[in-house]
């Protein structure tokens, strides 16, 4: 298993278009971060503008973790189709190439195959992320420094400590990931049933912006299947950025304002992870390799 | 003789497609088993079965004397396949695929082992060349290069000339015999040409729209002395019963619709033509059959020429 894996994350680093999803990540926080840097200000002051009667800032608004927030926002909506990208062509790529009845008549398991593939295609996501979280909060943590964290929700603004933010973008990230992965078990489990990996991508993307649709739409219909939807768990990580408050309507630090919630989408996410890849396993494993 | 392959009662049903139909046949070790039929007869989908990339629908295929469903991984170490295309990663060099499938193999091999191997195939000098560089030629031999790179036993080549030139087909053919002669491997090799198979096959199978047609070694197959003589005259039952009657009796091989058909060798033509002169049989044609082009092409059209040479 460790030996395939191998090969399959050695195949995905060494093909060009790995890299394009690195090189795309890396320009968009760019133009965000020098947009931000250049005229930051003006943006800060327009989202701080139904506030600035009732409440007095001091401090540095326009910090890292507040930039961080921002591209997380702007990004992580985006970061499906660069997942796609790899996890929609690993088995309709091998299959397009001709290699899949090639690599399938060495004498590894059907299995351990499919496994090492997803496997090696939610490293790729990890990897992405970690690129992510290495542009947009260190580099931001360099180019704009720290202090405390001001997010404006729907009804209240959130001010979260300076010290008591780094440990929730561990918790964003990671929970990201996991959003991420829904996303690779996903374009992994289409990329079965194709022989090029242009329709598992766009099935993918489809199924995505659908289902972000039907998430969003507050018709009552909709709002019945909405829990059972990944996409509506998948913008959870934000639960991380709201804080408990107690009887006094005072901060606890280092709480979650609602964490079973965060728990319970995570346990959703990790659900439909666990049944796309048996899915897959099972389909793959009955699936006769003509290409 | 130990049995390398032993197929029985091979079948498989795409929807409404029956693409290979209760087929049975063993190869033994050391043969070069040429697995003959026209495209679409079922070639491909056979040896997908042989190497567990299609489920067969019935039946049982033994490799080894393993049964193929249970011993998988065991089985598959010691073989080597190209199917129909030599298919690669391009944008990887001819020594990372052939490190890559290797390691998949189970082997590990030393940079020397697989320089040396690409030199055997004639890619010496061109191991750092990315694939995508490569002519179909070139991708081939680096395809067989792959199949060989674990010292296979068995090593099965579906249409293993497809796209080749001239020469390339000579030299997939002469790698052919110097694996099955020089190496001692069993080689299970298909083709719709026919010509290449006559040169290389100890043993033959033909099928055609998935049944086996006729099995048998190359040399009773096609044996050039050997001819079917297809006779048409203004009678047919009359110059038959002057036939069966004579001591041409000997050669006359079950005959189908109106068609006679003798089997003799081919130096009895003149006696043949003749006879039938002499016997006033209003002779309209004598074409003997006696290419392996008109054998096949009749095997895999009609049964009654198969039928002649078979009984």
């Amino acid at each position: 298993m460790w030996k395939l894996l191998q090969i399959e994350l050695y195949k995905i680093f060494r093909r060009p278009r790995t890299y394009i999803s690195f090189a795309a990540i890396t320009a968009l926080i760019g133009i965000i971060q020098l947009g931000l840097k250049m005229d930051g200000q003006a943006y800060v002051d327009f989202l701080m503008s139904s506030l600035k009667d009732n409440f007095e800032f001091d401090g540095q608004i326009l910090n890292a973790y507040l930039v961080c927030y921002i591209i997380l926002q702007l990004l992580l909506i985006h970061v499906p189709l660069l997942i796609a990208l790899i996890a929609a062509d690993m088995i309709s790529g091998e299959a397009n190439m001709g290699t899949l009845r090639l690599l399938l008549t060495k004498p590894v398991s059907k299995t351990q195959f499919i496994l090492a593939k997803f496997l090696a295609a939610s490293v790729y996501t990890f990897m992405l992320l970690v690129w992510i979280a290495v542009f947009a909060l260190a580099l931001s943590i360099w180019l704009f420094g720290t202090d405390d964290l001001l997010i404006q929700k729907t009804t209240y603004v959130v001010q979260i400590a300076e010290n008591d933010v780094f440990w929730r973008y561990i918790g964003a990230f990671g929970y990201a990931l996991l959003a991420m992965l829904t996303v690779t078990a996903l374009g992994f489990f289409l990329s079965l049933f194709a022989d090029n990996s242009i329709g598992p991508i766009v099935s993918t993307m489809s199924i995505i912006i659908i289902f972000t649709i039907l998430s969003t739409m507050t018709i009552p219909l909709f709002q019945k299947i909405q829990p059972y939807l990944f996409t509506t768990h998948m913008v959870n990580w934000k639960e991380f950025f709201d804080e408990k408050v107690d009887a006094q309507n005072v901060v606890i630090p280092g709480s979650i304002q609602n964490p079973e919630k965060l728990l319970n989408s995570a346990m959703v996410l990790v659900l439909h992870i666990i049944g796309l890849v048996t899915a897959s396993v099972i389909i793959f494993k009955r699936k006769d390799v003509l290409s | 003789m130990q049995d390398i392959i032993k197929v029985t009662g091979l079948s498989k049903q795409f929807s409404n497609i029956k693409a290979v139909n209760n087929l049975s046949f063993t190869v033994q070790n050391g043969d070069v088993y040429g697995f003959l039929g026209q495209n679409g007869a079922g070639k491909s989908t056979t040896i997908r079965m042989l190497l567990t990339l299609i489920t067969p629908t019935e039946g049982e295929i033994e490799l080894f004397g393993l049964n193929l469903k249970t011993h998988r991984h065991q089985i598959l170490q010691q073989v080597g396949a190209i199917i129909e295309k030599p298919d690669m990663y391009l944008y990887l060099s001819a020594y990372e695929n052939l490190r890559l499938f290797a390691k998949l193999s189970g082997v590990h091999c030393t940079k020397k082992i697989i320089t040396d191997q690409l030199h055997m195939v004639g890619l010496g000098g061109r191991e750092n060349d990315k694939v995508k560089t490569f002519s179909q030629g070139m991708k081939q031999r680096l395809g067989i290069a792959i199949s060989l790179v674990h010292n296979p036993k068995l090593i099965i080549l579906d249409e293993p000339t497809n796209g080749l030139d001239p020469q390339g087909i000579a030299d997939v053919r002469n790698l052919i015999l110097h694996l099955s002669r020089e190496m001692g491997k069993t080689v299970f090799v298909s083709s719709h040409l026919l010509n290449e198979i006559e040169q290389v096959a100890t043993r033959v199978l033909i099928i055609d729209k998935g049944k086996k047609i006729v099995e048998g070694s190359a040399a009773e197959l096609f044996d050039p002395s050997q001819t079917i003589v297809e006779i048409d005259t203004l009678d047919n039952k009359q110059c038959m019963v002057l036939l069966q009657q004579s001591s041409w009796q000997q050669y006359l091989q079950p005959q189908r619709s109106h068609t006679i058909l003798l089997k003799l060798h081919r130096n009895s033509l003149p006696d043949l033509h003749k006879w039938l002169v002499q016997q006033d049989c209003a002779l309209l044609s004598l074409q003997p059959r006696h290419t392996l082009e008109d054998f096949f092409l009749q095997v895999t059209s009609g049964k009654q020429y198969v039928e002649a040479f078979t009984n």
